[in-house]
């Protein structure tokens, strides 16, 4: 019974968090540079930490009774590990060493400051609602 | 820019399979490998970077107009099924446990294995095109 409500409230959250990022993807279409697959996985590594830190400090609140859909849904959803691959990949493909290499540097750089950003956030949040 | 409603479709149903998918894989690597260290995030990341070589070697490296079975498949279920976030938020908790050589070794271990199953996959599919 709590399986299939996880299972439901992930899956829900994750379709919702894919169609969002597939409408970043096409407005910031570029062919130059995967910017917007950097986007969503900076601000997706920026909620999901959020909400856990949020959710840490508030264990009864509507984020950590949501946290399923939250988190493991629609950031899980959000953000994409596969096609970031892939577009290291498909810059290494056009010959595009330095473009390629820089992206996964500032990818992961992006990623954990963007957590970092993410925590001071949730704590802060959640103190000042006492 | 237009938005086709069939593609949209299948992106949201890929993608609320593939989070279904990996809540299952999460779970099942943590009852065999324990939740001491994220190797469900792991093996989930590693084997949609291994299925998203085989998609792109089979389908080939996408375009501007990505068809259906791309936006289903690729953008999607793989899309959905892997995650940076939760690589985030698990390199984050490490470094707030002091556990400074597991965080370094979760981004090195993803990142290298990652990237050596998305190119695994893409030559089983032979080659990209």
């Amino acid at each position: 019974m709590i399986a299939w409500r996880a299972y439901g409230a992930v899956g829900l959250g994750s379709a919702m968090g894919s169609t969002l990022r597939y409408l970043v993807s096409l407005a910031l279409a570029g062919p130059a540079f995967p910017w917007a697959t950097l986007a969503v996985n900076g601000l997706g590594s920026w909620l999901i930490v959020g909400f856990a830190a949020y959710a840490a400090r508030r264990t009864h609140g509507r984020v950590a009774r949501w946290k399923p859909f939250l988190v493991g849904g629609f950031c899980g959803g959000f953000t994409t590990f596969s096609l970031f691959g892939l577009e290291t990949l498909n810059l290494m493909h056009q010959g595009r060493h330095m473009a390629a290499l820089s992206y996964v540097a500032v990818s992961l750089l992006v990623w954990l400051g963007a957590a970092w950003a993410g925590y001071r956030a949730g704590q802060r949040l959640a103190l000042a609602r006492g | 820019m237009s938005i086709d409603p069939l593609v949209l479709l299948a992106v949201a149903g890929g993608g609320g399979l593939g989070g279904m998918a990996r809540l299952a894989v999460g779970n099942l690597v943590a009852r065999y490998l324990g939740v001491g260290f994220p190797w469900g995030t792991l093996v989930v990341n590693l084997s949609g970077a291994l299925l998203m070589g085989l998609a792109a070697g089979g389908l080939g490296l996408p375009g501007p107009g990505a068809g259906p079975a791309w936006s289903l498949l690729a953008i999607g279920l793989l899309g959905g099924y892997t995650t940076v976030s939760s690589f985030s938020l698990q390199t984050l908790t490490l470094c707030q446990q002091r556990r400074q050589a597991a965080a370094l070794g979760y981004v090195a271990l993803t990142l290298g294995t990652g990237f050596a199953a998305l190119l695994a996959g893409a030559w089983l599919a032979g080659g990209l095109p």
